[in-house]
């Protein structure tokens, strides 16, 4: 932190210290396991580094966009950090929702001295998204009910022979599609030029009418964990750290399929139209929770790669289990063997597009 | 003498001015008390619900954006033949110039994009794409910018893309309503969107079957229930009154997510049928993730909405009615079909309307346990509320259900009667 900001905020602290007690910060999350882990890694050490600060949480961000442009059109922003995904705030940020964010001025370099647009490098894929951590939607399967040969292939999904049975697919276009022109043939440098036509829409969605009968379709991302854990389906597809606590934590006879699984990015944005001082203490917040060390802490409790690449050296064990983490994050070089990177500017213009073709698809 | 000029002038009440006038102002003082009396309920109901029900579904025209954010092109744009299949001239595209460095400035050009992007795939990128660039260009020294703009993004140099800038340039517009029917705005007046991208007539139509279905089911599986409240001794029928009510003091979430675990292929019900054999371990029963699934969560969440009606109105048919058919020597069923059951109708009634408004507007339920073919049209409000953030889209498929439903109270009215509904 600068010296001057520094002093600035413990004025500012000292003097709202002096005036009332702790103030209220409204952080939005997921809930849940993500939340416990943001909760762990950065809210209770800055509460105590800040006893006039009192973060509250509210499990609103899948909703989000929507509740931020409601609250801008009301001229009423409750919230001062909201954790998104990358490609909300890319919508958040177009929408003039969120606060555009300068990386080397108002996040923390690296231990090192690497300013951090370098250390972010390319995650930081808007200009108000600070990212935090990297996940992946991929399979997961019963190691029970797949018989002696294992899929090990994203391909095997579409493989009703080999491997019968139901799988859950998300019910959006997204990744689907992907994933079904891979299967189709198409090659891994051409799926979103193929995915901008007509005839590779109607392709990938052909592709995926070869199992659309054995498809359990899902919303929520607890979803495939319980259909799993139930035996409903064969194999699913969902986060990577939603399998992990299903495998590690809850012990079910689950393996994770990691090749093609799809990256992308979640972090936090400063709503547009705070006032001074608490636009000050977000940032303040910012510059702490996205630092080196925190964005590593927050792996102890949950298997999500920090987004920055100074922090993966200190990833260590996991905070109960005990268990080396390192293997389970899906940047570690043995499941990242195949992966494919969600393109937020493709989706930003294909989504409303393909995602009605998709549902017309689905209601048929 | 006196008399005589009392009769002929107006009557006047004890102070001295006109009887009527004084009636009258007694009246509207009257009237303004119960105004105020009501005063408080009234402007609750006007900025709860009125208001912002009426701000919404002005959504689903309002399109003044384009204006605002493009004047100068739009101006520029009037004189264009977008049928033509030419560029628009030089003028066009220095206006738009002009406009984008004052949008980028504000950070407008990024939300038109977006608002573009639902009718035209690719604008969302081409705004943000260019934005940058010509905010760097100078309106009054850099032109001429035709060639520039299409250096810059080769969508300025497509004629579609100022088509959709045209077409879309009215302050309101039916655009939203021709998408929620499936059709679009073309420069050639509307059109029916490709065949692979309508959806929405579809749900509208598969809703309304549903909550229909719905109604049905509730009024068969309701009247018996009704009918042993009202008739049971109070110690027992209070009994079952608890059982009727438990459910409905239950979360909505948790009652559909139980189903989820009753329905399942390898939940409960599937189990039980495998145990008893009825069902081959490897055919058992798919009732969930389909209409199937949607059909029997729903009607068990909406059931005491029908049972809390018609109990009501069945308690108040005496039974001495019943009695004298019989003792006249009808039959039991002529009893129950002329006696019984045309005088608890009006409780079908009531609970029919409330659980087929109520179905129809269902989201979270139709969410969980209906797959993909038994959604709603709610589901697709939801998404582009909250996820495509197509507002205006939203709104108006919001205002088409509330007219349909409007529509069905209306035909409701006239074949039932309304006064023929009671709550008890």
């Amino acid at each position: 932190m600068k010296p001057t900001k520094f002093l600035l905020s413990a004025a500012a602290a000292a003097i709202t210290a002096g005036a009332a007690s702790a103030e209220d910060m409204t952080l939005v999350s997921w809930g849940g396991a993500y939340q416990a882990s943001q909760q762990k890694a950065y809210a209770e050490p800055y509460m105590e580094m800040h006893p006039d600060v009192n973060i509250v949480w509210d499990e609103s961000s899948a909703e989000a966009v929507a509740k931020l442009r409601a609250m801008n059109e009301a001229g009423n922003i409750t919230w001062d950090v909201v954790d998104v995904v990358a490609s909300d705030a890319i919508r958040l940020c177009d929408e003039g929702l969120a606060m555009e964010i300068d990386p080397d001025t108002q996040l923390a370099p690296a231990p090192d001295g690497t300013p951090a647009s370098e250390d972010f490098g390319d995650l930081l894929v808007s200009d108000c998204f600070i990212p935090q951590i990297v996940y992946s939607t991929t399979f997961g399967y019963r190691t029970d009910l797949v018989g002696d040969t294992p899929p090990d292939d994203i391909c095997d999904v579409f493989d009703l022979e080999a491997y019968p049975g139901k799988r859950s697919l998300e019910k959006r276009p997204i990744n689907n599609m992907e994933w079904a022109l891979l299967c189709d043939g198409v090659p891994k440098d051409e799926v979103y030029d193929v995915l901008a036509t007509d005839e590779g829409q109607d392709r990938a969605l052909k592709k995926l009418d070869t199992i659309k009968d054995s498809v359990v379709w899902w919303s929520a991302g607890a979803d495939t964990p319980q259909l799993l854990a139930d035996g409903e389906v064969v194999m699913g597809s969902t986060y990577n750290g939603r399998l992990f606590s299903l495998i590690e934590e809850q012990k079910q006879p689950v393996a994770m399929l990691w090749d093609a699984q799809v990256f992308d990015l979640d972090g936090w944005i400063i709503p547009a139209g705070l006032s001074d001082e608490r636009k000050q203490r977000a940032l303040d917040f910012i510059y702490f929770a996205t630092d080196t060390q925190r964005l590593a802490d927050q792996a102890k409790y949950i298997s999500y790669g920090p987004a920055r690449k100074s922090s993966a050296p200190l990833v260590g064990k996991h905070a109960e289990l005990g268990i080396d983490m390192a293997p389970h994050m899906p940047t570690d070089p043995n499941n990242a063997k195949n992966t494919f990177l969600y393109n937020y500017e493709f989706w930003a213009d294909y989504r409303d597009d393909i995602d009605a073709k998709f549902q017309a698809w689905l209601a048929q | 003498m006196t008399d005589a000029s009392h009769t002929e002038g107006p009557m006047l009440a004890a102070d001295g001015t006109p009887l009527k006038q004084s009636l009258a102002r007694s009246l509207r003082r009257q009237k303004l008390r119960a105004l105020l009396l009501i005063a408080p309920l009234l402007i609750f109901v006007l900025f709860s619900f009125i208001v912002p029900i009426g701000a919404m579904l002005f959504r689903s025209v309002e399109n003044s954006i384009v204006q605002d954010t493009l004047p100068l092109t739009v101006e520029a744009l009037q004189s264009w033949d977008e049928k033509s299949g030419e560029l628009p001239p030089e003028n066009v595209y220095e206006a738009f110039v002009r406009d984008m460095v004052v949008a980028v400035e504000n950070k407008q050009h990024t939300r038109l994009g977006t608002r573009l992007n639902y009718e035209e795939t690719g604008m969302s990128s081409l705004f943000r794409k260019s934005g940058r660039k010509i905010k760097k260009l100078d309106p009054d020294t850099d032109g001429p910018f035709k060639d520039k703009l299409i250096d810059i993004h080769d969508g300025w140099g497509d004629v579609k893309t100022w088509q959709v800038i045209k077409t879309h340039a009215v302050p309101i517009t039916n655009g939203y309503f021709l998408n929620a029917v499936d059709m679009r705005r073309t420069p050639d007046g509307p059109q029916m969107q490709p065949e692979d991208k309508r959806i929405l007539v579809k749900l509208f139509g598969r809703t309304l079957f549903m909550s229909l279905v719905i109604t049905g089911a509730c009024i068969l599986l309701a009247y018996p229930v009704s009918y042993l409240l009202a008739t049971l001794p109070m110690r027992v029928s209070n009994m079952l009154m608890i059982l009727v009510l438990l459910p409905f003091w239950t979360s909505l979430l948790v009652r559909t997510s139980a189903w989820k675990v009753m329905l399942q292929q390898q939940g409960v019900i599937n189990d039980t049928l495998v145990w008893l054999g009825l069902v081959a371990d490897d055919a058992r029963l798919i009732i969930i993730n389909n209409q199937i699934g949607t059909i029997i969560a729903m009607t068990h969440i909406l059931l005491p909405f029908m049972i809390l009606p018609m109990y009501s109105v069945m308690q108040t048919i005496p039974p001495s009615y019943t009695r004298a058919a019989k003792s006249m020597g009808a039959t039991n069923w002529t009893t129950f079909w002329r006696i019984y059951f045309p005088q608890s109708i009006p409780g079908i009634g009531a609970g029919s309307i409330l659980v087929f408004i109520l179905a129809i507007g269902y989201y979270i339920t139709p969410e969980i346990v209906g797959g993909t073919k038994g959604v709603f049209i709610s589901n697709r409000i939801a998404y582009h509320i909250s996820s495509s953030l197509n507002w205006g889209l939203a709104a108006a498929l919001g205002t088409i259900l509330l007219a349909v439903v409007l529509i069905l109270y209306w035909v409701y009215d006239k074949i039932v009667g309304i006064d023929n509904v009671k709550l008890g």
